[in-house]
């Protein structure tokens, strides 16, 4: 389902809340010239790093790559392409993306070499800058527990940017612990609705 | 170079100095934590009504876990195993940098590479080849109502990180209200640079020639309290 050129969108903060049995499959399948939209790149070798490592990506969009080190490296040697979005821009980003507003103004970066060739505009006296929304073909995310409808739970700060990029793709596959009949789950405690969730993959 | 606190020394009196200005509020607060200094600064409170929020989804850090405490999916925005505190919450990154960006969040403490007389933040990268990575640091410090700059007064080489203007990527225009360094507190005033504590171990005189910033004295200067 993900082909070569794809635009991926891939949760997690570090090593929590990553889906980390579609990332091996990705890394295992060597499907190649990959825009990755992601937090970080995990470490060398590890997680996502696998996917760099493996010179499957072409670009990524994202927030911080010194936990990385190769992404420096490849970047400085002009092996891929990457942007670098502040943390709060790049969440709203992907939740605009996944709710039909195509852009937005945010504080955050104003005059810094972030906005570099950004739209700004004042209001009420201050600058904000515009940013786009970030969409993806397809977003792969993680959660603790599914139903079989795929309404998603998850688990502590492993939540991070799935819930929103589920929201935001093409096609959204889930990664979960479990999967339980539909009923079972506590329709108060539901934090993605199964309206944003295509596929399910359960780890065993 | 002349060494007036050894470093160890000098994190833990920058880490109580901020502590002790978050006890002395006398209301509730939400603060967010950066890396290095910031995150020493939640062993040294002492009040029981300031919550730490970690940009990451968390409202309620509680401290680093240890031993079987240690949960890989309950991590900080540094990506250390935490603890939970009694009514901490967890929700998305969105949410997460909705409560900074919508002025929630109380106060944020965060390190610098340098910090400029009017208050300009440079602390997100070095640009020497071997740093991509930008984090949280420009929506804090845009979002977040109070900003406190916690950092050693001077690099490891003796060169001053309070500077007339950075000359490294800024992260933030005229956005710091309070440094703390283990030689002295500035407060922002106006745009201006102000002293109001200095440590006992230096003069003013001193401290004038170890920071490049130009500042103004408070009438009512203090004693740094170590």
């Amino acid at each position: 389902m993900i082909r070569p050129g794809a635009r991926i969108m891939v949760g997690g903060f570090g090593l929590a809340g990553y889906p980390e049995l579609l990332v091996e499959n990705l890394a295992a399948c060597g499907v190649g010239d990959l825009t990755v939209i992601s937090n970080d790149l995990g470490s060398p070798g590890v997680g996502l790093g696998k996917l760099l490592t493996n010179k499957q990506i072409r670009a990524l969009i994202g927030n911080y790559y010194n936990w990385n080190p190769e992404v420096p490296e490849a970047c400085f040697r002009g092996e891929i392409e990457v942007t670098l979005v502040p943390q709060g821009t790049f969440a709203e980003a992907i939740r605009a993306a996944g709710v039909g507003i195509p852009a937005f103004y945010t504080a955050a970066s104003v005059g810094t070499d972030l906005a570099r060739d950004k739209e700004t505009k004042e209001f009420d006296g201050k600058t904000f800058v515009l940013e786009r929304a970030i969409h993806a073909d397809v977003a792969l995310v993680k959660a603790h527990r599914a139903d079989e409808l795929g309404n998603l739970v998850y688990t502590k700060t492993a939540r991070n940017f799935n819930p929103l990029m589920a929201m935001a793709a093409t096609l959204t596959i889930a990664e979960v612990d479990d999967i339980v009949p539909v009923g079972s789950l506590d329709p108060e405690c539901i934090v993605t609705p199964h309206i944003f969730v295509d596929i399910l993959v359960r780890r065993d | 170079m002349q060494v007036i606190v050894p470093a160890e020394e000098a994190k833990v009196r920058i880490a109580r100095r901020v502590a002790r200005e978050f006890d002395e509020q006398k209301r509730s607060m939400v603060i967010n934590l950066g890396v290095g200094i910031p995150t020493m600064v939640a062993g040294y409170i002492e009040r029981h009504d300031i919550y730490i929020q970690a940009e990451n989804g968390m409202l309620g850090v509680g401290p680093l876990a240890v031993g079987k405490e240690v949960n890989r999916q309950l991590i900080n925005a540094g990506r250390q195993p935490v603890t939970e505190t009694p009514g901490c919450c967890y929700f998305d990154s969105a949410t997460s940098f909705g409560m900074i960006r919508g002025g929630h969040v109380d106060a944020t403490v965060i390190g610098a590479l340098q910090v400029d007389q009017e208050g300009s933040i440079a602390n997100w990268i070095i640009p020497n080849g071997r740093q991509l990575g930008v984090g949280g640091a420009m929506d804090l410090v845009s979002g977040a109502r109070q900003v406190v700059v916690a950092m050693q007064h001077n690099t490891r080489d003796g060169k001053p990180k309070l500077v007339k203007s950075c000359n490294l990527p800024i992260t933030g225009f005229c956005e710091a209200d309070m440094i703390v360094t283990e030689l002295a507190v500035f407060h922002l005033g106006g745009s201006r640079l102000v002293l109001k504590e200095i440590a006992p171990e230096i003069s003013l005189d001193t401290l004038v020639r170890l920071t490049e910033a130009e500042f103004i004295v408070c009438a009512n200067l203090k004693t740094m309290s170590v």
